[in-house]
């Protein structure tokens, strides 16, 4: 069990004027698994953005593992622990899951040791199983161009496991998902967290629901509603922004 | 196994060349010597061919420049021939090449010491190419200039180098370069015998170097090129110090290209700043991507198909070479995206 959470405080991000987060709160638990939902340019993106480096507050702090995040850089962040995997996929189409998944492993990685680089026993066997984790084992030779849009989605995941995060964001894994491969993702982040914190922002209620956790509702970038997805779909304010529509 | 045996079946082609040349001239098979001069140019260029294939196909750094590289390693190859010719120049001075006695040079410049020890001259080949590539790689990596910008500045390069070897004061003979060369390690030029052991250096360098990129691109290191090719701001983001990755192998394939350069000269027996015009890095890069780009194979067709070509066309109808080198690039680029390989390939299957 990972000991560390997220402490999101106080958080004021503006564009030219604009207030895409306004003095948002957000406490994560340690192996908490959380969904933040909220209609288009809520901030949700925005708030991802601040707490992987990418984008600076104008106010407020970012807690995790005893450091400010807001005073990091997005690479030290990485390092720390958080793992994050954007709305696009991006896997290496030109290589194969397996090779994928061996390129995100933790080792050296300068072009020396790349080049004298051996797979042990130890590093084969966490490959592997990443690779049941993420449901690819079958598919471990074939080429990432060749993977179904979901299937994309769970390599890419599972290359953020390979670096053992202790904080995994995840924006929009589902959105262009069959039905199916839906369920099946919110098997695979139920099964993530628990051991590590997960962030999960998503649009579609159907697999806010299938997570099972606590939701989040973002409303022009602060927290409008906090609770279960029955909670908060009976909430007359998200009712009325949101779910409403 | 099957492609295995085709490859060795070609190096034993190509190694039967200078065997046959040795036959008397009436012997049906035997092969004049210009062929065997001519093929062993287009082993250089296949060698130059793979050095630009590494940081191209597989790394994506499309070098604009790698003539400068070659014609380098020509040049310090050169030096020492030129070292050699000792008091056999036209003016007969014990130390000084005859450009030098003809410029008014009492004594050699600084940075000719060295070179005339052939194995400091070989390094010499190696080692300032490579520190170009280091000099102008970092600069380029380190500002994350990539794409149609890399290729400008790498022109760039080849360009002003040419302008600086045009120049008299460079003290490298200025525009007619290095020539009359009379021996190297004990062989005089111009003989069969020698012709027979650059070319069988060329092919041994060609087939090493074509094994060690084979290696190379089967290493963690070669997929990382690959990953940095296609995706290198989330090669980056998986904590791949991605500058380090290509200066190391831009610096590799430069080096592999003075290594090249240095083949070339012996065989040809000149060297001038004409080698470091803007055109011949393009040419190049044409070879390349005819063969096709990213394929080792595809590097070493193209380099041998496309000089084929050149060297028939320049006989009957030299006008029509550029024209013919721009269709080529067109075809590739319109047509045949991955090359002669490629369509090898789809044949096959
Ligand atoms: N770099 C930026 N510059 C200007 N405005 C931005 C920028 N990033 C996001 N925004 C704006 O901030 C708001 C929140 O965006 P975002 O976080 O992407 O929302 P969500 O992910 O919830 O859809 C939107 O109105 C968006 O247009
Ligand atoms: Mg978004």
């Amino acid at each position: 069990m990972s000991g560390t959470g997220l402490y999101v405080d106080g958080v004021t991000v503006t564009f030219d004027g604009f207030r895409a987060l306004n003095a948002l709160s957000l406490v994560v638990e340690p192996g908490e698994l959380r969904a933040v939902i909220g209609p288009n340019g809520a901030g949700k993106t925005t708030m991802m953005d601040v707490i992987t480096g990418k984008t600076r507050p104008d106010t407020g702090i970012v807690r995790f593992a005893g450091r400010d995040l807001t005073k990091l850089d997005e690479a030290a962040i990485a390092t720390l622990g958080i793992g994050r995997k954007f709305q696009k996929p991006t896997v290496f189409d030109a290589l194969t899951v397996f090779e994928n998944l061996e390129l995100a492993l933790k080792a050296p990685r300068g072009p020396i040791a790349c080049l004298r680089w051996v797979l042990a026993g130890a590093a084969r066997a966490r490959i592997e199983a990443i690779m049941e984790q993420i449901g690819l084992a079958a598919r471990r030779e074939d080429l990432a161009g060749l993977l179904s849009h979901g299937q994309r989605q769970w390599l890419e995941i599972g290359m953020l496991l390979m670096q053992e995060p202790d904080l995994l964001l995840v924006d929009e894994p589902v959105a262009g998902m069959t039905d199916h491969e839906t369920e099946q993702t919110a098997a695979l982040l139920r099964g993530i967290a628990g051991t590590r914190s997960v962030v999960v922002v998503e649009h579609d209620l159907e697999f806010v629901r299938a997570l099972d956790c606590r939701v989040t509702v973002l409303h022009e970038g602060s927290v409008l509603s906090e609770g279960s997805i029955t909670h908060v779909q009976a909430d007359p304010r998200v009712i009325e922004v949101y779910l409403g529509r | 196994m099957n492609r295995r045996l085709a490859l060795l079946l070609c190096v034993l082609a190509l190694a039967a060349l200078p065997a046959f040349n040795a036959l008397p001239a009436e012997h049906p098979l035997h092969v004049p010597d210009f062929l065997v001069s001519v093929v062993g140019k287009w082993i250089c260029y296949a060698i130059l061919a793979l050095a630009i294939d590494l940081a191209w196909g597989y790394a994506g750094i499309l070098s604009l420049g790698h003539g400068a590289f070659f014609a380098l390693g020509g040049y310090a190859i050169g030096m020492h021939l030129m070292r050699l010719i000792g008091p056999r120049g036209v003016y007969g001075h014990p130390v000084l090449p005859d450009f030098m006695v003809f410029l008014g040079y009492t004594e050699l410049p600084w940075y000719w010491l060295g070179f005339d020890w052939f194995a400091f001259a070989f390094l010499m080949a190696l080692f300032v190419p490579g520190l170009l590539a280091l000099v102008v790689g970092w600069l380029a990596f380190r500002s994350r200039i990539t794409g149609v910008y890399l290729s400008i500045i790498t022109q760039a390069m080849t360009y002003a180098l040419m302008l600086a070897f045009f120049r008299n004061d460079m003290g490298f003979g200025g525009n007619n370069g290095f020539t009359d060369f009379k021996e190297l390690l004990g062989m005089p030029l111009n003989t069969g015998a020698t012709r027979a052991v650059l070319f069988y250096a060329s092919l041994a360098t060609l087939v090493l170097v074509f094994w060690g990129s084979a290696h190379l691109t089967q290493t963690k290191l070669g997929r990382v090129l690959t990953a940095i090719r296609d995706a290198e701001s989330r090669t980056r983001f998986l904590g791949y110090n991605v500058t380090q990755h290509k200066l190391f192998v831009f610096v590799l394939s430069a080096m592999i290209a003075g290594l090249a350069g240095a083949l070339y000269v012996p065989q040809v027996g000149i060297i001038n700043p004409s080698e470091f015009s803007p055109g011949n890095s393009i040419e190049a890069v044409v070879w390349v991507a005819f063969g096709g780009r990213g394929t080792l194979v595809g590097a070493v067709l193209g380099a041998f198909s496309v000089n084929a070509l050149k060297t028939w066309l320049t006989s009957v109808a030299p006008d029509l070479w550029l024209i013919v080198l721009g269709l080529l690039f067109v075809i590739v680029t319109l047509l045949l995206p991955k090359g002669l390989v490629g369509l090898l390939r789809r044949r096959g299957s």
